[in-house]
Formats: structure tokens, sequence, C-alpha cells
């Protein structure tokens, strides 16, 4: 199983949960206002027409974050 | 944001956090909440004022503020921009915080949204970690449950421990028991207990060591806990408000800094600094608001139901996504253009024999000519054609964009075209400010706030502009008739005029993407940033109140303000016409002097003068060309297209110029509104003149590129 895996790495349809939060500076805020902390469990419900950014459901709200950032969202499923 | 009385223009830019009471009595309530929970829904339904709503997150971006009175108390509510937390990260949310922090509201309402509630408690935690008197509003309590989800308000309100009321605000009668509450709370019959958050021992221990201190400088002024934790995490924006608000630097008082020290040196040896203390703060605020839900919501299925997720399948599909988006606006214009026809033609026939009965008046009452020319053929006139060439289309355009604003179809226009954005280094949330460019470019360019970086509120700022608003739509929507879909005929006519207008639209859209592009190459050279966007549940619009407040809001707003400034631009133009030098009117000279360079870009003098005098607003445009041609004596009377055809070609018009003024209507100076607006919102003249100087430069450019090679070609 790879260590590394992400948010970048989900299709529509699965659930993961999160490990870790690698992102820094204020888009980190962002999700951790939003309620993006370890242990939390998120599901991937879309993607953009043009493949980016994806639509996550998280805590209840559907929130859509780019690839970059959802690179730096490590999770295990 | 949206467009209406008090959002638009210079009144547009929130003065700041000046509480405007009635009498000293009135009590402060801000509104707090979530981005897009019905914040704005339940301060309409308080205050009755028409705070305009909409389906998406950041549409009040600047705080709006109305009374509203009990049998025991008066209120000065005050709608307080949607945020997330009380950290804060972008123009908009520091405009929430600020106010919960620094504006001392005599209480605090934070409304939160019944279908995903575990978030919403992340900003109740923290309100009440600042103020006592906080009272919790689950609002939405319908969606809730068709979407199976329970909430035990009075269970929640006791873990809290501060009053907690549900509403259906879309119902006003619901809010009479948050009002009752609130009664009850400012006058202290309900005993608060607000739950404190527990954060993780090192913290608790750290706050130990400040609070003591901090509660012997600074009493009752700010909760000695919240300060400590603020200290701690030392955010900038914060410190600097922090000593506005205290009249110095708590870190100036040395025992104050000693403390800080000694306790972020006890932090340390935990593993918690600088970098991770807020991380840890947050976490612990998020897991208090998921146990409290733990206890308290029951849900058979989660908040995005099968319903969204199949229209969102099918909106933002592959395939279809762009289509839909393309057909949406195509059939918008389509039903504006064929829905304007008759009305505008029944106005115009109206209108214009009024004026015949007008100079029958003044004939009667032997006025003098000058009299006459100058306010019924100048003034009323060119307000009449104001009147007729933009009301109908506005009254049909308006609530078929409300519809679609109020249905939450807007955040996924942003979320589809995220990536070409990306692309030019630009934020997906441009797309949402273009939206509200249609409307109107300066409430367009106040919505940017919702933009965090601002190198790419710049772009969108100053892109804004390709965006045609309301007052140019008529004028686009005139020519198109006159010059291309007339031979058509029929419906087929009107099928043609939206295409065409659809056309330009994406035009516009193409220029604001190789715009952003080149700004974000050059001037304004960046990286684009990271960005999060909600897409929220679709809501079935309420029909009738779309229509109602999208014509009293809007409609009629935007003309009385086309009507403000057409009648007096009317008399000012009768004069330039029939004000002689040297036996030529003002406005012959004027136009004949910028005729030459006019002519270069497919236009006349007199068109460019035309789009020099309408700088106060765009919809004067038509009406002053027309005026112009009138005056120089070829027709006298004009009422209906055709014979608007026969004036301008008798003026030398063909379809070039015609798409040439449309080209120049799209890509020119923004209206002065929309410049002052720029000014204050960037702070900077040089923006302002960049807005200036970008899009008349474009257009330029287009115009005489167009025209010459047409000029080859034909």
């Amino acid at each position: 199983m790879n260590t590394n895996r992400s948010l970048r790495d989900m299709a529509p349809g699965q659930t993961a949960t999160i490990r870790a939060l690698l992102s820094t500076g204020s888009i980190r805020r962002r999700l951790l206002d939003i309620g993006l902390v370890e242990n939390t469990e998120v599901e991937c419900v879309g993607r953009s027409p043009c493949g980016d950014p994806s639509a996550f459901l998280i805590r209840g709200a559907v929130i859509a974050i780019r690839s970059e950032d959802c690179g730096s969202i490590l999770i295990c499923s | 944001m949206g467009l209406t009385n008090s959002s638009t223009g210079i009144r547009a830019v929130d003065s700041g956090l000046e509480i405007r009471r009635q009498t000293p009595e009135d009590r402060v309530v801000a509104l707090a909440g979530n981005p897009n929970v019905g914040k704005s829904t339940v301060f309409n339904g308080l205050t009755g004022l028409n705070q305009h709503t909409g389906n998406w997150p950041g549409k009040t971006v600047a705080s709006a503020q109305g009374f509203c009175a009990t049998r025991r108390h008066s209120y000065v509510m005050v709608d307080i921009p949607g945020t997330y937390s009380l950290m804060a990260h972008s123009a908009e949310e520091e405009v929430a915080r600020n106010f919960i922090c620094f504006g001392e509201p005599d209480a605090v309402v934070v409304v939160c949204d019944a279908t995903c509630l575990e978030r919403n408690l992340n900003l109740v935690l923290q309100t009440m970690e600042i103020s006592s008197r906080v009272l919790v509003c689950v609002n939405l309590l319908d969606e809730a449950k068709r979407k199976g989800i329970q909430i035990d308000l009075e269970a929640l309100s006791e873990r809290l421990g501060v009053p907690v009321v549900g509403a259906v605000a879309r119902k006003k009668q619901s809010l009479g028991h948050l009002m009752s509450e609130l009664d009850r709370l400012i006058d202290e019959k309900t005993e608060t207990h607000p739950l404190r958050v527990r954060y993780l021992r090192p913290i608790e221990d750290a706050i130990g060591i400040m609070e003591p201190l901090l509660r012997e400088r600074f009493g009752e002024r700010i909760n000695p806990r919240w300060l400590s934790l603020r200290l701690l995490d030392a955010e900038p924006s914060l410190m600097e408000e922090l000593k506005i608000h205290l009249g110095r630097d708590p870190l100036d008082d040395p025992e104050i800094s000693a403390a800080v020290l000694r306790a972020r040196d006890a932090l340390a040896v935990e593993g918690i600094t600088g970098a991770n203390i807020k991380d840890k703060i947050v976490s612990c605020l998020v897991l208090t608001a998921e146990d409290l839900c733990l206890d308290t919501v029951t849900c058979k299925r989660n908040g995005y139901n099968t319903f969204d997720r199949r229209i969102d399948r099918i909106l933002t599909s592959r395939w279809a996504g762009y289509p839909i988006m393309l057909l949406l606006l195509a059939l918008v214009f389509w039903l504006t253009i064929t829905g304007a026809n008759i009305p505008s033609r029944l106005l115009a026939d109206l209108l214009f024999r009024f004026q015949d009965t007008l100079t029958g008046l003044f004939l009667r009452l032997g006025a003098p000519d000058w009299l006459h020319g100058m306010l019924v053929l100048g003034a009323y006139r060119v307000l009449a054609w104001v009147v007729s060439v933009m009301l109908p289309p506005m009254a049909i355009f308006f609530p078929l964009f409300t519809l679609l604003e109020d249905s939450g179809y807007l955040p996924r226009i942003a979320y589809n075209l995220d990536k070409p954005f990306k692309k030019c280094s630009a934020c997906g949330k441009q797309a949402l400010t273009m939206c509200m460019g249609f409307g109107c470019n300066a409430a367009g360019i106040v919505g940017c706030r919702i933009i965090d970086s601002p190198r790419e509120r710049l772009i969108a700022m100053i892109t804004n502009n390709f965006v045609p608003c309301n007052g140019r739509f008529p004028m686009l929507i005139a020519m198109i008739s006159i010059f291309f879909a007339g031979a058509a005929g029929g419906a087929f006519a009107s099928l043609l005029s939206a295409l065409m207008l659809t056309g330009f639209i994406l035009l516009g859209i193409f220029a604001t993407f190789a715009v952003s592009k080149l700004l974000s190459v050059t001037v304004l050279k960046g990286v684009p940033s990271s960005f999060t966007l909600e897409l929220p549940p679709y809501r079935r619009p309420q029909i009738g109140r779309v229509i109602v407040r999208s014509i009293f809001d809007r409609t009629l707003f935007v003309l009385g303000r086309a009507a403000a400034v057409a009648a007096p631009a009317g008399l000012l133009l009768w004069l330039l016409a029939n004000m002689t030098v040297g036996g030529q009117s003002l406005l012959a000279h004027c136009a004949g002097f910028l005729d030459p360079f006019a002519r270069l870009l497919g236009l006349d003098g007199v068109i460019l003068t035309a789009f020099l005098l309408g700088l106060p607003a765009n919809e004067i445009v038509l009406p002053i060309i027309i005026m112009s041609y009138l005056s120089q004596g070829s027709i006298l009377e004009l009422e209906s297209l055709t014979e608007l055809y026969e004036l301008l070609s008798a003026n030398g018009w063909t379809w070039v110029t015609a798409v040439s003024v449309m080209l120049f209507s799209l890509m020119h100076w923004p209206c002065s509104t929309t410049l002052i607006t720029i000014r204050r919102e960037t702070g900077s003249l040089k923006w302002a003149a960049v807005s200036f100087l970008i899009p008349t430069l474009t257009g330029f450019l287009l115009c005489f590129l167009f025209a010459n090679t047409a000029r080859l070609l034909f």
C-alpha cells in the first residue's frame, strides 16, 4: 500500500480518511477551518469538466479543491 | 453581494464599522455565520430590508445594517460577511472578524446551516470564546428535514450553554422565536454558560500562565482567555487590530511580553511551536464540534444527497458541462430578446406620443423655443429612449439571472471554469465576479473581495469590464436587431440575435482570459494561489419572490440611476447641439475633432463623442448618438427600430460600423462609478488608471483591426 496517497489519487465515488495535512500558509488554515483535520472522512464526489478541481464531501459540505492542493492532503483508505 | 441600491456604486464600499443607531437605546446585534447559510435571508426577514440574497458563498462582502424592533427593544441588526472562522484569511472575512471581536455588539446571532451543522459549530465555538451573549440560530431546518437530518435543539442548547433556536428563514414567521429569545438574552433572563473548548493540556497550561495577568490588565474589555490564545498564535493582522482596539500594543507591556515568552517556552518543551499551534487549536475546535454533533444530530444520509449528486453529474460533466453553460447563456439572452421586443415597442409608442402631448402643452403655454427644446427635445426624449430601450430587457434578464443565482448554479460555473482561470494564473471565483458584472460592473468589482489573493483580486477587477453590464446590453441588442437579425424575420430573428449576443459575450470572456494571462506574466506576475470553493446544495428558487425582488430591487433601481443620468445628459446634449460657435454647434465641433481618429476604428466622431459623454453611465450612449444625428437634422421623428435603421444608414452606418460599435461597447473604459469603485477597493489611483487603459486599448486595437480588415475585404 502506497503510504503517500493523497486526495489527488482519489476517484469520484471513493472515500478515505485524512492522515496528514502538508499544506502550508493560508490554504492550510482554510482547510482546517472547513474541518479537514486528521481522521476526517472525505468522499470524492466529482471532478470539473477539465479534470481539475475535484469536489469532496467534507463534514456535510461539498468543497472543490485544486489538484495542487489535493497533493498535500495525505489520506489512508 | 447582489445588485441593490446600497450595494452599487459609491455606497458599495463599506465605511468600516460605523453603526448608525436610531436612538441611543438601540441594541446592536451582529448576524454571523458561515458563507451561504441564509444570513441575509434572516436579516431581510427581521429588518424588512431587501439585502440581496442568492445561493452562493460570498454574496455579502460588506456589512449591511437594518433596524427591527420587538415589544421590548429596538435593534440594529448588522449582516456581516460569511466566514468559516474568526482567524481571518480574506478581506471580507476580516470585516466579519473585526466586527465580532472589536465591534462590541450587544449580542451575536450565529446563523448555522442545519444541513452541515458540524462545520458551522466551529464558528459558534470561536464566537463563544469572545462573547457570552451568543444566540445560535439553526437555519434551513426544512432542508435538513428533507435530507433526513434531525437536530435536537434542546440538547444542543444544553451542551453549548447558550440559547439555540431553529428557523426556516424563508418563512418569516419562524423568526418570531428568534426575536423573543434575543429579548430574553439582552434582558439577561437567559443565563448563559458558554461551553469552553478544552484545548490540549500544554495549551491550557500556557493559557494559565497568561490569563490572570491579562484579566488584571484589561478587565472586562476583552476576554482574557481568548486574548491569551491570540497572543500565542500572533496572527499579524489581528495583532494590528488589537493595537487599535486596546489603544496600545499589549506586548509593549513588559510583564505581558514576559508571560507570552514563558508560555511559548512551556509549549515548545511539549513540541508545540508557532508553526503548529494554530493547527492544534483548530483541531480541538473541530473535534469539539464533532463531539457535540454526535450527541445532537442524527442523520439517515449525509448532506450531499442523491438529487444534488445527479444534477451535479450532469451540470459539471465532462461532456455536457460546457455546452450546458453556453446553452443556458444563450437561452437567457433569447428569452430576454424575444420577450423584450413587443413591450419595448409599446413603451416607445406610448412615451413618444406623450412627447407630442408635452410639445402641445408647451406651445399652448407660449413657452419659448429654447425651453421646449431643452426640456422636451433634450431631457425628455433621451429619458424616453433610455426607458423604452432598457426597461423591458432588464425586467426579463434580471429575474432570469436571479433564478440561476438562487438555484445554486453560479458556483458550478466557477467550478467548471476554474481550470482555464488557473491556466491564466487567476482564480475560479473570478467567474462569480463576472456573473455579477452582468448586472453592474461596480457591483462585480466589490464582489472581487471573495478572492483571497490580492494579485488575483486585482486581475479580476481590471478585467471585470469585459463583461457587459446591463447598461450595455440594450445597445448590443439594438445593434444586432437593427443590422443583423432584422432581415431574418420572425422567431428566427430573435434566435439569431441571441446567438450573436452569446458570441459577443464569449468574445468578452475570451478577452478576460487573454488579458488575465497577459497581466499575470507582466505587471501582476505570480502563480495561481490555492483555492477552495464551496458547492452549496441546489435550492428551489422562490419564483414569486425572485420576480418581485429582481424587479423592485434591481430593475427599478438600475433604471432610476440611468434615468437620473439620462435626463441631465439629454439637457446638456441639447445645449451642445444648439449652441453654435463659428456657425457650427459645439457637438459638431467635438465630433469633427474626433472624427479622423474615430474613422480609424470604424466609428465616427459622433459615436466616439457619445461614448465619452456616456462615461457616467453606459445606458445613455445610444440615446446620445441618436440625439446627435437627429439634431443634425436628417430625420426629426423617431418611433421604431426601422426608422432608427434609416437614421443610422443616413449617417453612413453599415454593418461594419455596427460591429465596431458593439466591439467598442464591449471593450472601452469602465463607467465612472466603476472607476471610483476600483479606486476605493484598491486604494490606488494607479490601478484605477490601469483598469481604464486596458479595456480601452484592447477596444482600440480590436476595432482598428476589425474595421480595416473589413474595409479591405468588402
